[in-house]
């Protein structure tokens, strides 16, 4: 095997700092258009990870339609119930996806829709419960084929 | 467009059951991002809201954006109390709105 020369090195060690740095970025910091749908929802509040179960193939081969589906703990009664549930994908043109409204008719707070995600991507979903405390959850979604035309 | 909306949901329960509704309805969606053969950008038309109420009563809502699929699938639960109609609700970015009605019953 040849010895590494200096080009290389640095390379290498560029792409460690990439990939140290890349679960941070994609665990802890939502940029962009995305964080402004967040900050919209959640009035600037910082919310929690916990509660929500998503549920996303972790690749997509159609972009088009990716089934999603959200269940967020919650006995669900007039006195506790999840209010709103946002999903929002951080890699499409517009981040915003949909808002869910549960009542505590709904009985669980469960949902299943079909979204189109433009490439690989983070969705993130943000519970805001009946007593203002946050909840959120986000995962990541391999596409083959984006799902927003060209 | 003018499809009927696909409802699924039991026919009856017994009381303080929790259901599960599947709903279908037939819409482009369009995204207002795709361009046609002569590079011109096709208006956006999607269903931005849609809602589902119980004997009056509000179960579930959504808003939605163009990054939900063409023939928008929505699932969600909702508890029976009582014998009732549910009736939906999806509202067109051109103010249309595609309603449908299902009644169901409590068990004996």
């Amino acid at each position: 095997m040849k010895a590494i020369n200096r080009r290389q090195a640095f390379a290498l060690g560029g792409g460690f700092v990439m990939l140290t740095l890349m679960p941070m970025a994609a665990d802890a910091e939502v940029t962009g258009d995305a964080a402004k749908w967040i900050e919209k929802f959640t009035g600037g509040k910082q919310p929690v990870k916990g509660k929500i179960s998503l549920d996303l193939p972790e690749i997509a081969e159609n972009g088009n339609t990716v089934p999603l589906s959200i269940n967020v703990e919650s006995p669900m009664t007039a006195d506790s119930y999840v209010k709103d549930v946002m999903i929002i994908a951080d890699g499409n043109p517009n981040a915003g996806v949909a808002t869910l409204s549960f009542t505590p008719l709904s009985g669980k707070a469960e949902a299943a829709i079909r979204i189109r995600l433009a490439t690989t991507q983070n969705v993130i979903a943000v519970a805001k419960m009946s007593d203002g405390s946050l909840f959120t959850e986000q995962k990541t979604v391999k596409v083959t084929i984006g799902g927003c035309g060209g | 467009m003018a499809d009927k909306p696909r409802i699924k949901l039991p026919k009856e329960a017994a009381k303080g059951e929790v259901i599960q509704i599947k709903t279908l309805v037939s819409h482009v969606m369009e995204s207002g991002q795709r361009k046609d053969a002569q590079g011109k950008t096709i208006p956006r038309k999607i269903i931005n809201k849609f809602a589902c109420e119980f004997n009056g009563k509000p179960v579930f809502s959504c808003a939605l954006e163009p990054a939900i699929s063409a023939n928008p699938y929505i699932q969600f639960d909702a508890r029976i109390d009582e014998a009732g109609t549910f009736k939906f609700a999806w509202t067109d970015d051109d103010g249309s709105v595609i309603t449908a009605e299902e009644k169901i019953a409590l068990k004996a």
